[in-house]
């Protein structure tokens, strides 16, 4: 089974170290190196690293680059500047999520370029979406040049409060100066990489891309400078405690080819005004229906933590569907998304989840559950 | 408890027959029960503990509570057949005994034997390591 799954280029490490691995997206992932507690927290305190090598990259150059990614994404970014970054959600026909994706705005030798950053687990169906929406739009190659860097680069996470002195001591530059989500062109420990002050955790931190054939080296240099500020490698099961947090969703949970971005909450991200992409008449008819489930927040009374799937009810009448849920390490208590009924969505609504066949009180609470404090 | 000198389950439980006879008819024998070292290493980050009744009957297999973790929600099965006599009460509150000393404060009950009891399924120290060591890679 683990022969068929991808490796990311420290996955030898990984394993050296300890790490429990598993199965995410199709590839071979660390899970947790100890406790997830302790990852979380180090992240929260001081810094953690990450291996997010399995996260799809996808660079569009081309005259129609920045148009085909209009017609295909929830807000425009082709009018982004160079250097900045943007969330945005690629719709399907009916207005649900295909994915949930980062794209930046660079240049290099060859010209401008976007990159698309896409779920790991979306992106074969994904590369199959441009494919489609490619023909459908008439656009040739000469148009539109894509190209799949995956599986050639590394992704590193540098996260938390002192994240930007990790990279500073590794990388002989203080980065500390962009500003949120915006990427550049860097040399770090000598080689080339694209770093975006970007993240999945709820702090501060930064992305980097880098040739896989210096993943290993300089992933050893992050970790000794992580450490010395109280830091640590961190799995996915703290990336995934951190995320919910930090109310981040998380898609096959919180959005999916069925749940459109406004359920989801994410109307900062959705521009319907003045412009045509796939999903966007759907999306114009969905924010009339007012019956739709929605995101929420929940906390538990309980030591119970609610998973992916138990049903919220009230009154003893099922009124939603848990979408992720865990111990928060920060709260020391059970915290969870969730889609309910509009008329249950209002904070402080109390609810109950059932946990495994017994009912657990709950109360909606304001997304998100972790906010850093900004100095 | 020596973990040496226990019995384990496939799903992790350690038995401890309490007194010498393994297979008893009388009605007094009784058996500890608790998780391995092994389990808990496996689940890290527990959170909450869900011991069994006082008086429940269990058959081998069957739920004699739970434990979660940060990741995920685990049952405990019973190694054996019984009646639950004792639960380890304070542990749900203690949960850091089943990491420190899980043959020892870590217990989570003690059960009457059922008359046809058998611990002829469960493994030997030996056996059981060489489970765990395989199931980690």
């Amino acid at each position: 089974m683990t022969s068929t799954l991808t490796q990311t280029p420290l996955h030898a490490w990984h394993t050296a170290r300890g790490a429990k691995m598993a199965e995410f997206g199709g590839w071979s992932m660390p899970i947790q190196y100890g406790s997830i507690v302790g990852e979380h927290r180090a992240t929260r305190t001081g810094a953690g690293i990450f291996d997010i090598s399995h996260m799809g990259r996808f660079i569009f150059r081309g005259s129609a680059a920045g148009d085909f990614l209009d017609r295909l994404l929830s807000r425009p970014v082709a009018d982004l500047e160079e250097g900045r970054v943007r969330y945005a959600l690629m719709t399907n026909h009916e207005g649900g999520t295909v994915d949930d994706v980062l794209v930046t705005h660079l240049r290099n030798a060859e010209g401008p370029f976007f990159l698309v950053v896409v779920n790991a687990g979306n992106a074969d169906k994904v590369l199959r979406w441009l494919d489609e929406r490619q023909q459908a739009f008439d656009l040739t190659d000469a148009d539109l040049i894509r190209e799949d860097v995956t599986h050639q680069q590394s992704m590193l996470a540098v996260q938390g409060p002192r994240s930007a002195e990790v990279l500073t001591t590794v990388c002989g530059t203080d980065f500390s100066a962009m500003t949120y989500y915006t990427a550049t062109h860097a040399t770090v420990d000598t080689s080339p990489a694209i770093v975006s002050r970007t993240g999945y955790t709820g702090e501060d931190g930064w992305e980097l891309i880098v040739p896989a054939e210096v993943a290993e080296s300089l992933w050893q240099k992050l970790l000794e400078s992580c450490e010395q500020v109280g830091g640590t490698c961190v799995g996915l099961a703290a990336r995934d405690t951190l995320r919910l947090e930090a109310a981040m969703p998380l898609y096959g949970h919180e959005l999916s080819e069925e749940i459109s971005p406004l359920q989801a909450g994410l109307e900062f991200a959705v521009k319907l005004e003045g412009r045509e992409f796939v999903g966007r008449d759907a999306l114009v008819q969905l924010a009339t229906r007012e019956h739709l489930p929605r995101r929420i927040g929940l906390v538990g009374h309980g030591r119970r933590a609610p998973r992916d799937g138990y049903q919220i009810c009230s009154g003893g009448r099922l009124i939603g569907h848990v979408s992720s849920g865990t111990h928060s390490p920060t709260l020391d208590r059970p915290i969870a998304m969730g889609y309910v009924e509009p008329e249950f969505a209002t904070v402080g609504t109390a609810v109950s989840i059932d946990m495994r066949g017994r009912e657990e009180a709950a109360e909606v609470v304001a997304l998100p559950f972790y906010k850093r404090l900004v100095t | 408890m020596k973990p040496e000198e226990l019995k384990y389950a496939k799903t992790h439980e350690w038995v401890h027959v309490d007194g010498s006879k393994e297979h008893s008819d009388e009605a007094d024998a009784t058996a500890t029960v608790g998780i391995s070292a092994f389990a808990v290493e496996a689940l890290t980050d527990l959170v909450f503990l869900e011991l069994p009744r006082v008086g429940q009957q269990v058959q081998p297999g069957e739920s004699l509570g739970e434990v979660e973790s940060v990741k995920a929600v685990s049952d405990i099965y019973s190694p054996v057949a019984g009646e639950v006599l004792e639960v380890n009460q304070e542990l749900p509150e203690s949960l850091e005994w089943l990491g420190e000393d899980p043959y020892g404060r870590g217990w989570i009950a003690r059960v009457r034997l059922a008359k046809d009891a058998s611990l002829e399924h469960l493994m030997d120290h030996a056996a059981y390591s060489k489970m765990c060591a395989e199931e980690e890679h």
